[in-house]
């Protein structure tokens, strides 16, 4: 089965006033149908440059990706319809309910007005948002805001998922309802999801593949006991200590304690 | 599609605009104060032009509610791309064309019900002009908006913050009103003003609707009136329609 995303030397080149910005230097990454993959690496490293690129917000500078079959650059539509985003600051309107903001999505996707108006149900009854489609966006807690940001990215049923750090600033216990909640897209439904996080428990928990990027190159990839024992030197080492030495940022000093006198 | 999409995206900021009505309103205060306060200055002034000194300052009046409504209405777009509203709508397959033009529509429709609001206030004072040339003061106050409300958007697409956005917007709104003489007409100036005026394209737009006013319609100021706010439209929309397709930052 060919892979649901794949690019190669993918790349972005931001032009700044202090000169280009290489943002992203070349990915070269393979996703197969119904994987969740982990994809981390240290702040700035190009993660939500490369999501954006793979979703057609930003254009590519070099190299090329297709994404559930479209190519990224010749047929962005296609990957548009095949794909889910949510990014990190979500994306409703604190003064438009919930239903409304639903609605007018399956209409963006496409979808007749009934046909809209009954996705908006399906997807609150899906995420347990039902009780609060009349309600402002606004005025719903963190966790029930993330719940709607993947409602409105699960409208059109896509086959791929990308989820830019959904899980930041979430109580633990809304985290771990929204893992639950994207194995059992896969489980179900078998989309593939693409989520980036800087929580590594979440990735060691809920990604059955990594992939690292640093200086926006993949500088290592497998699964989270692949990579614990090939860089960390144990498959019992932490993810962490996997994740700095992979980025060379070195794990953190032992404690010094001061010599009583 | 592009008709669909756009009924969509207009009727969704219609609504954001119907839940505000105080902002609704609000726009035709400016243009209202000089009406009420700067218009009875006008009426035993020698204009040097057909018709009462209110033929004269309601079109500028009507064109200024554009400029400056129109010109602003990017900050609305800075606020959403914060909330990544912009982003989320654009990961859709909805056309790009439409997501500008459902907008700008909007500000049409909004602009051109406070210039009606305006024009009764007007007729109030004592202003008197045959209807069709109101409706074509209005037509023009529609593509006017629709042309700055693009610019505004597209520039708005382009900066991270109302602190940048606000002074370039003031920046080229005032010396646009004063040089294109929608207070008084360009022809009472010395030479230079008046040519220097024909450089901003709304001196041309201003010249039509005082034609209109007075009821000229088949005037040389209404064809290059027509031909500037069409041309001046198609460009403006054409830049926006780029930016919503291309925009990165």
């Amino acid at each position: 089965m060919p892979p649901v995303i794949s690019t190669a030397g993918l790349a972005r080149t931001f032009r700044t006033k202090t000169g280009p910005v290489e943002a992203v230097r070349g990915i070269d990454l393979t996703v197969r149908e119904g994987e969740i993959l982990g994809f981390l690496g240290p702040n700035g490293a190009g993660k939500t440059t490369t999501l954006r690129m793979l979703t057609t917000l930003l254009k590519p500078t070099g190299g090329t990706a297709t994404v559930a079959g479209c190519d990224l650059a010749a047929d962005p539509v296609g990957v548009r319809r095949a794909c889910g985003y949510v990014a990190q600051s979500g994306g409703v309107d604190g003064q438009i309910s919930v239903r409304e903001e639903l609605v007018t999505q399956g209409r963006m996707y496409r979808l007749p007005k009934a046909e809209a108006r009954a996705r908006a149900e399906e997807l609150a009854h899906e995420l347990d948002l039902t009780d609060l489609l009349d309600r402002k966006t606004g005025a719903l807690s963190g966790g029930q805001r993330r719940r709607l940001d993947i409602a409105m990215a699960l409208t059109h049923r896509p086959k791929v998922l990308f989820l830019d750090e959904p899980t930041t600033g979430l109580d633990p216990g809304s985290r771990a309802d929204l893992w639950a909640l994207v194995r059992r897209l896969r489980d179900e439904r078998g989309t593939t999801v693409f989520l980036t996080t800087h929580y590594l428990d979440e990735a060691d928990a809920l990604a059955d593949r990594l992939v690292i990027v640093d200086e926006g190159v993949v500088v290592a990839e497998g699964t989270p006991s692949a990579l614990k024992l090939e860089h960390a030197g144990s498959i019992d080492a932490t993810l962490q200590d996997t994740f700095l030495a992979i980025t060379g940022r070195g794990p953190a000093p032992a404690d010094i304690t001061p010599v009583a006198v | 599609m592009l008709l669909q999409d756009t009924a969509l995206i207009y009727g969704r900021y219609l609504r954001q605009s119907l839940r505000s009505r105080f902002a609704l309103l609000f726009g035709v205060l400016m243009p209202l104060l000089y009406l009420l306060f700067f218009g009875p200055l006008l009426t035993h002034l020698p204009l040097g032009v057909r018709g009462s000194s209110w033929q004269v300052l309601v079109p500028g009046l009507l064109l200024q509610l554009g400029l400056f409504g129109a010109s602003f209405a990017g900050f609305m777009i800075i606020v959403e791309k914060g909330q990544g509203v912009v982003e989320r709508m654009r990961v859709t397959p909805v056309s790009r064309l439409a997501l500008l033009l459902g907008r700008v529509l909007r500000d049409a429709t909004v602009f051109v019900f406070q210039a009606v609001l305006l024009v009764l206030a007007a007729v109030a004072m004592g202003l008197r002009a045959p209807l069709p040339g109101v409706l074509i003061g209005f037509a023009f106050v529609a593509l006017l908006t629709i042309s700055l409300a693009s610019l505004s958007y597209a520039l708005a697409m382009n900066v991270r913050t109302p602190q940048e956005f606000g002074p370039v917007i003031n920046a080229l709104t005032m010396p646009s009103m004063l040089l294109s003489g929608l207070m008084l007409p360009m022809t009472l100036g010395p030479k230079w003003l008046d040519v220097l005026s024909h450089f901003t394209p709304f001196r041309y737009l201003v010249d039509a609707v005082r034609d209109a006013y007075v009821g000229s319609y088949g005037t040389a100021h209404m064809l290059y009136g027509a031909l500037v706010a069409v041309g001046f439209t198609a460009l403006s929309v054409l830049v926006g329609t780029r930016v919503f397709r291309t925009a990165g930052a």
